[in-house]
């Protein structure tokens, strides 16, 4: 069952990866970038992580998602014409990329002392997941919520209609 | 059961597939947007991987991890996106060819 599961869902996850490099229009990337998102949430399932099923869900899948698919349709982006890109990125950057796939699963496939993954292992729970949260790791989380602020402050400020930009468009 | 276990590295090389396929993308694309969209594709790899990584130690901490990854990128896309509107504003453009001021 797990292995069925697995493979459905890593098949979609890359299906979905592959259409986000393919499709034209940024609408279509962004649907399929929640295909990718819903079943990795899936993945973590079945990995044990229930809560990170769940915020993976409501954060990447939900908030996220939705933000990038505002902006798409504030911003009425329309298809993207293809042109041939840097040459850095052609003759620097697939060989690199290429070779740094090959190294990770050439590492992977020989890596001993991996375990594997069963429907029977047991659920890290949300209860154990707060607890060490919340212990070990609250200064952390509360600077996560000073960085949140931040990060609202600067998004409504940056996109706000300033006096510069308006004169620069004219 | 034995069976239908599936080996860990293949979760970790599904994450690898996807951070590659997210830098193909950040190569590929030339729309500012889809270029973002290819960076959480690479966290979302390295989520996966952080997740494999808390099974096979049960670990706690590798979870948690993951989930302040989610908050930053959650900040990032606020910030990220914010930006984009501006430079639209400014160039009138989502194309990154035509948004190279700042190139050599």
């Amino acid at each position: 069952m797990h292995l069925i599961l697995f493979i459905i869902f890593a098949g979609l996850c890359l299906a979905g990866a592959l259409n986000l490099l393919l499709q034209k229009h940024p609408i279509n990337s962004a649907l399929s970038l929640v295909v990718v998102m819903t079943s990795l949430a899936v993945l973590y399932l079945l990995l044990g992580a229930e809560f990170l099923a769940a915020a993976q869900i409501i954060v990447y899948a939900g908030a996220i998602m939705v933000l990038f698919t505002f902006v798409i349709m504030l911003l009425n982006a329309g298809r993207e014409e293809r042109t041939l890109g840097s040459r850095a990125a052609i003759a620097v950057g697939f060989p690199a990329v290429a070779v740094i796939l090959a190294v990770i699963a050439t590492v992977l496939v020989k890596a001993q002392g991996l375990g594997a993954a069963s429907l029977s292992d047991g659920v890290t729970s949300t209860e154990d997941l707060s607890r060490v949260l919340f212990h070990e790791l609250l200064l952390p989380f509360e600077v996560t919520s000073v960085l949140i602020l931040i990060a609202i402050l600067g998004a409504v400020a940056l996109a706000r209609k300033g006096h510069g930009e308006q004169e620069a468009g004219k | 059961m034995n069976m239908q276990a599936v080996p860990l590295n293949w979760y970790l090389l599904l994450s690898a597939a996807l951070f590659s396929l997210g830098i193909v993308g950040f190569l590929i694309r030339r729309n500012l947007i889809t270029i973002f969209m290819s960076i959480e594709l690479m966290l979302n790899g390295v989520n996966l991987s952080f997740v494999t990584f808390a099974h096979q130690w049960h670990m706690v901490k590798g979870q948690i991890f993951v989930f302040f990854v989610m908050v930053v990128a959650a900040a990032e896309a606020a910030v990220g996106l914010a930006i984009i509107i501006a430079v639209y504003r400014a160039r009138a453009t989502l194309a990154v060819d035509r948004i190279d001021l700042m190139k050599l």
